[in-house]
């Protein structure tokens, strides 16, 4: 009699907190996965594609499938270090070179109006349409060079964003190392 | 007049310096051989030039149009030659340029057309408008658009206007000399600002070594007949930090990311009401400041400067010392070695000290930390620089914000006592800007995000849009087709009676439209005939007058081709002609 008593208690808390888990499962569902969010969160989100993806997202995405955290450029050797922070993952060199921020300029005498370069933006950071003169709104752009191959005339380089009293910062202290004073040996 | 004062935890008490600049009068300093106006001078929007290289100006005109409104305009400091609009090295620890607006003085120093006005007689709208135009920013340093703290919060009661004239860095002396000389101005420019916001009290916080200034200011408060309270604080650097002497004062606490107006309190800074009264009663904007030029000087004085002076120029009056070997602009404790011994003068200008290092040794090298806490002690906004010190050290920055590294003022009470001689101060300059650059990032990159998926989104919808389209397209001819089947079928009909009959009969048909109809049919089936002629026209001729040999080798390759399962030429022809 016991034991059936037992079994019935089990049985009953058994029951009660499937219900209780089924209950949370569907209720507190979680959409998307928060891994991919986190890593699409350090990612730069240029869209440049020199990841070998075809954006920052299906990169995030196979990141958290396992692909190589030193893809990114635009994220630098920084990127590299937060990603690897994020997934316990050993840091690794940066896959290609670092290149300083930069901004894609037009030049207008050269333009031809041909709008390859505003279908290539993935930022609709370029104004413009056929046949009149393009413009690349700077502070909207990523610097992806993804306008670059698809110009005709050549007529679009990158420039470094040179540094202003508004971006400056303070640097790093530096501590002065001076050598010590040789004691002669008495 | 006795009132219960308060305290702020912390501060420090250095060498306060401030005697040798004291025992002279402010003199008015010599033109300039030229003058660079940085247009970005106040927190905010960078003012928009109004004027091009060969232009001529007044003293006065306005040069660069405040953008935005917490942005406030910049003035012409004399009258001359705009020579150039183009970037200089700005007093600014980094070195680097802005751009600035070059005059070349007339000598003349001659005025727009003032116009005075009794700001009583204007909407606080206006008195705001104007302060903005005439290019009134704080003079307490922080160069803050001084209109946009004169509006009252909605929510929160005007309690006390706190004005401080505590000066509390070392060496400066340029808002005592001004409140000794001109304080009944201050008191007049203090009056528009209690009247814009109207708080319940108006306490003027002064430092008690300069009984000078606090008794000039009491009798000039007198004088005007106003009911503000100068009340003299004890020395303690930082006591003129706006938190610190708003704790003083009124004994509240702006709790951490807060304002003071949060609380009730505003606090504007002596030579701020000082320019205000001078923009207002008497139509001048802001043009000129003054300024201390001590140190390693022969003779340290207060000056009253064009903005726009350059710092190698000014510095001469002084006769400076032949080992000096450098400018500090603001006091030891907040200031900094200007890039360039030529940069202009600009509103937050308050002080500039010959350096030497006769005057400013070299610091010993930095030691270890030792955990002895006096950072803590002494700093006013009761935070642990150590603390702060390692996390930004170790660049964790997300630490370092934990201990609220932007609550520091940057005062340099921790850099002063550390017995390590720890550059504190560098660490969090370090560590804030960092922290800002990635803000920056973050947002740029936010934007980007949200641009890139709103395109993708775009290219979604524009592709279904054509999608869609081609399918009406698609679903419109299908529609055509099927009417013209139908017209055809229609049409199959009628032709046979017409045919049979030749003509008479169509005649008689009843509506108009069905005649059109049976005309089109009738001239359709003319030009098949007409087709069906010339095809026979132009039937091949070879085939006529064959030999029997030939005939029959005709029919031979006729039968094999029927017997391939092939047509014979012909017969289409006569399948669809009948």
């Amino acid at each position: 009699m016991d034991i059936l008593l037992a079994i019935a208690i089990m049985a009953l808390g058994a029951v009660v907190l499937g219900a209780a888990l089924g209950f949370a499962s569907i209720k507190f569902k979680v959409e998307g996965d928060p891994l991919i969010e986190k890593i699409e969160a350090i990612l730069p989100q240029t869209q440049c594609g020199q990841c070998g993806y075809p954006g920052c997202k299906p990169y995030a995405e196979a990141i958290a499938n396992g692909e190589e955290i030193n893809k990114c450029p635009p994220g630098g050797s920084e990127g590299v270090q937060r990603l690897a922070d994020l997934l316990g993952r050993e840091v690794k060199p940066l896959d290609a070179e670092e290149k300083p921020k930069q901004v894609a300029i037009i030049d207008e005498n050269t333009c031809i109006g041909c709008t390859l370069c505003i279908q290539a933006c993935p930022v609709d950071a370029i104004i413009g349409a056929a046949k009149q003169m393009h413009v690349i709104i700077g502070q909207q752009c990523t610097g992806c060079e993804l306008c670059l191959p698809p110009c005709p005339v050549e007529c679009i380089h990158m420039e470094v964003i040179a540094e202003n009293i508004d971006s400056w910062k303070w640097k790093y202290p530096v501590v002065e190392i001076k050598a010590a004073p040789i004691k002669e040996a008495a | 007049m006795l009132m219960n004062l308060f305290k702020f935890k912390g501060g420090v008490k250095p060498p306060t310096n401030k005697t040798q600049s004291l025992g002279l009068p402010i003199a008015i300093a010599p033109m300039p051989s030229r003058l660079v106006v940085p247009l970005h001078q106040s927190i905010g929007g960078t003012p928009r030039p109004v004027v091009e290289a060969g232009d001529k100006v007044l003293k006065g005109q306005l040069i660069g149009e405040a953008d935005g409104w917490i942005s406030a305009a910049v003035h012409a400091p004399t009258s001359g030659t705009v020579i150039e609009v183009a970037m200089h090295v700005q007093p600014h620890p980094s070195g680097l340029d802005a751009m600035c607006v070059v005059i070349e003085p007339d000598g003349k120093d001659e005025w727009i057309v003032r116009e005075p006005v009794d700001y009583t007689s204007l909407t606080p709208e206006q008195v705001r408008e104007r302060l903005q135009q005439a290019g009134v920013v704080g003079l307490g340093g922080a160069v803050f658009p001084t209109h946009g703290k004169l509006t009252a919060s909605k929510t929160v009661p005007m309690e006390e206007m706190v004005v401080n004239g505590a000066e509390c860095e070392p060496f400066i002396t340029c808002d005592d000399l001004l409140m000794r000389e001109r304080a009944e101005e201050v008191v007049r420019g203090i009056g528009i600002f209690r009247d814009l916001l109207q708080p319940k009290k108006v306490l003027i916080g002064i430092e008690d070594n300069k009984p000078e200034a606090a008794a000039a200011m009491r009798a000039a408060v007198e004088a005007v007949g106003e009911d503000f309270q100068v009340i003299q604080v004890p020395t303690l650097y930082p006591a003129g930090g706006a938190k610190q002497l708003i704790r003083v004062l009124t004994g509240k606490e702006v709790p951490a990311s807060k304002r003071s107006t949060d609380l009730g309190v505003q606090c504007f800074n002596v030579a701020t009401a000082y320019t205000a009264w001078r923009a207002i009663a008497h139509g001048e904007p802001v043009v000129s400041r003054l300024v201390t030029i001590t140190g390693n000087v022969h003779e340290p004085r207060n000056y009253e400067v064009l903005i726009g002076t350059p710092m190698d120029e000014l510095l001469k009056l002084a006769t400076p010392h032949p080992d000096t070997d450098g400018i500090v602009m603001g006091g030891p404790m907040m200031g900094f070695l200007v890039p360039r011994p030529d940069v202009p003068v600009v509103k937050a200008t308050n002080c500039l000290i010959a350096h030497s290092d006769r005057l400013f040794p070299p610091k010993a090298p930095e030691m270890p930390c030792i955990r002895c806490g006096s950072c803590a002690q002494a700093c006013p906004h009761e935070l642990q620089p150590f603390e702060m010190y390692w996390f930004s050290r170790a660049r964790n920055f997300g630490k370092t914000q934990e201990y609220h590294i932007f609550d520091c003022i940057e005062c340099g009470c921790c850099s002063f006592v550390c017995p390590s001689r720890i550059p504190l101060v560098q660490y969090f300059r370090f560590a804030k800007s960092e922290i800002w650059a990635r803000e920056r990032e973050k947002n740029a990159a936010d934007q980007a995000k949200e641009r890139f998926e709103f395109k993708q989104y775009r290219e979604e919808r524009e592709k279904a849009e054509k999608a869609e389209k081609l399918a009406k397209a698609a679903a419109a001819q299908a529609a055509k087709k099927a009417a013209e089947a139908a017209a055809a079928a229609a049409a199959g009909e009628a032709p046979a009676p017409a045919a049979e009959a030749s003509s008479p009969a169509p005649v008689a048909e009843p509506s108009a439209a069905d005649a059109e109809k049976a005309a089109k049919l009738a001239t359709i089936q003319a030009a098949m005939e007409r087709a069906k002629a010339q095809r026979e026209a132009a039937q091949p001729k070879n085939t006529e007058h064959l030999t029997p040999e030939q005939q029959r080798a005709a029919e031979e390759i006729e039968s094999r081709r029927a017997t391939a399962g092939l047509v014979p030429p012909e017969t289409p022809v006569n399948e669809k002609s009948e």
